[in-house]
């Protein structure tokens, strides 16, 4: 009997154990995020304890490893703005219309066929897109334009694009499957076409996930690192043409690594600043995102 | 004039009907010609010596081994590494809290952050973190935990929505039998979630896979001539080999990626296919 009782304890004990271990496991992404902001801080302080805030913000050149070392950010931040609003040209409305077919038109047997040819884009890493986007993007771009840059802005965009509208297209899908089919039926008693249909009672009513879909798409695009090191170019240069050679803050970021750049370098600094950026400017796109949806939530 | 109107609005349906089936057109056409590019230029590259050697400065001779195997020991760490920790936070959050605690809410949230957090700012994590002030140098150990940090928030989601799937009854008839909630977790709350857990954790781990940016960040290089042998060897994988010829000159160095690609395609692929044998299993046990 008493060997019994020392076996429930000892079961009693193994439960206590694992409890607390299973915390210290939550912990860990409490932490991740801790330690993500502490590092770029850290380093971020010391960057502008060298460059002054003003220059970095508002400084047009960026030669952060040549003489004249120049720490302006804005051919950085332009370049990456530049491939969001490409690849936002092609993914938004090219993946709500997907999402649209899918949702209100499109037969069960054609769904079938077409959603997983979605899910393979969307899985496709993106150095593959980039070598696309290299090897064959950039020569048609080139036969139709020929002033047309080896590595340039478009070529670049467009591959970006490719790879979000998956993204757009399932999340819209989800939010316009969501709509009642009631609401949808009252409308169709009414003599809708499916086009009134669509336009007039679906899309509004799913419009706030819409929404956020595509915040979170631009979101995707100003992270997207590897597409835009391959095919866009290491030129940080101020220009508006989509044609010409650029650096995103990404690209930047990938180009600095790989050299073996050390701690404590100027370089290194540069490298978590432009980090920071980059990191806040993607936060505030998701906390924009979650607050359309978490205002607009519509309730059947 | 009805009968005008009548055909005018049919007429507008079918235009945005074909409008629309030009969209998904788009996609497809996509897809085919990134296929077609990638087989045409790889395809002819692709052979036995190609997979059995390593990487050289001449095109003819460059292989992939180092590559290959890199990429299995940092995704085979990531697994096992992301599936503890991810299990492991998902039975905490699902099973020991309340989800209107604030410690719940709190992580919850810091999880959805994560979530939107771009890859390229977890290489900077690892750098700083695990690179420099750990002084794990740049291996596949570095790789791996910047991986598992990665996709830890998709592992950790999916589990929580598999584990909140599983029926109470099936809870509460373990617990009659007096079992521990230890054991009713282990016994029949994760092999009857097991299914739900490794779907959405094969898609998480292919990420990972196919990731190059954070791995750069890291210090992975285009050029490693040796077998890595344990977790603290210098390594690379197949995307940061796949982006190193791909930035070369030289144009036999983009079939030579062309031909990586394909690997990595194929790796990709039968983890998939692994992932779905393994549902496969678990689904015939439960039912």
């Amino acid at each position: 009997m008493s060997s019994k009782k020392y076996e429930i304890q000892k079961l009693h004990r193994a439960e206590f154990i694992v409890e607390k271990g299973l915390m210290l496991f939550a912990a860990v992404s409490v932490l991740t995020t801790a330690i993500i902001v502490f590092i770029l801080f850290e380093e971020t302080i010391v960057f502008f304890g060298e460059v002054p805030l003003w220059d970095f913000f508002t400084g047009t050149q960026w030669t952060p490893t040549l003489q004249p070392r120049s720490f302006g950010i804005i051919p950085l931040v332009v370049g990456t703005l530049m491939i969001a609003l490409g690849s936002s040209i092609i993914a938004l409305p090219l993946g709500l219309g997907s999402a649209i077919y899918l949702s209100e038109y499109a037969h069960k047997k054609v769904r079938k066929v077409v959603k997983p040819i979605l899910e393979v884009l969307a899985g496709i890493p993106s150095i593959v897109y980039g070598f696309f986007a290299l090897t064959f993007i950039t020569p048609i771009l080139q036969m139709i334009l020929p002033q047309t840059q080896v590595f340039n802005a478009l070529s670049a965009s467009i591959a970006v694009g490719i790879m979000t509208l998956p993204m757009v297209a399932s999340m819209s899908e989800d939010a316009m499957m969501a709509v009642p089919d009631s609401i949808r039926q009252g409308a169709y008693a009414l003599g809708s076409t499916r086009f009134e249909v669509a336009v007039k009672v679906t899309i509004p009513a799913a419009m706030s996930s819409i929404g956020a879909a595509f915040v979170l798409a631009i979101s995707r695009a100003i992270g997207e690192t590897m597409i835009v090191a391959i095919a866009a170019g290491q030129s940080p240069v101020l220009t508006l043409n989509p044609l010409n050679s650029i650096q995103t803050m990404t690209g930047f970021m990938v180009n600095i690594s790989m050299g073996d750049i050390q701690q404590g370098t100027i370089e290194f600094k540069t490298l978590f600043a432009v980090g920071t950026v980059l990191f806040f400017m993607t936060l505030i796109m998701n906390l924009i995102a979650r607050a359309i949806i978490k205002k607009n939530r519509e309730v059947y | 004039m009805d009968q005008k109107l009548y055909q005018r609005r049919h007429l507008k349906n079918k235009l945005f009907h074909l409008l629309l089936a030009g969209c998904i057109l788009f996609s497809i056409t996509a897809l085919t010609l990134l296929l077609y590019d990638i087989f045409s230029k790889g395809l002819g590259w692709l052979d036995w010596q190609f997979l059995t050697s390593m990487p050289s400065r001449s095109p003819e001779k460059a292989g992939i081994l180092s590559a290959l195997v890199g990429s299995i020991w940092v995704i085979g760490l990531t697994s096992l590494f992301s599936l503890i920790l991810g299990v492991g936070t998902a039975v905490y959050l699902e099973e020991y809290t309340d989800p209107k605690k604030w410690i719940n809410r709190i992580i919850q949230l810091n999880i959805s952050n994560l979530a939107g957090v771009p890859a390229i700012v977890y290489g900077l994590l690892g750098l700083a973190f695990f690179v420099r002030f750990l002084g794990f140098d740049k291996s596949i150990l570095s790789g791996a935990l910047t991986l598992t940090l990665l996709i830890l928030p998709v592992i950790t989601v999916a589990a929580q929505e598999a584990i909140r799937s599983v029926p109470r009854s099936l809870r509460e008839a373990s617990y009659s039998l007096g079992t521990t909630k230890l054991q009713t977790i282990t016994g029949v709350v994760l092999p009857y979630a097991m299914p739900g857990i490794l779907t959405g954790s094969i898609l998480a781990i292919s990420r990972a896979m196919g990731e190059a940016a954070p791995l750069i960040m890291v210090g992975a290089a285009g050029y490693i001539a040796f077998l890595p042998k344990g977790p603290m060897d210098w390594f690379t994988v197949l995307p940061v080999q796949i982006f190193n010829w791909t930035s070369r000159p030289q144009e036999e160095f983009q079939y030579i990626a062309a031909a990586g690609i394909i690997v990595l395609m194929a790796v990709l692929l039968s983890a998939n296919a692994v992932a779905i044998l393994l549902r496969n299993k678990y689904q015939n046990r439960m039912d």
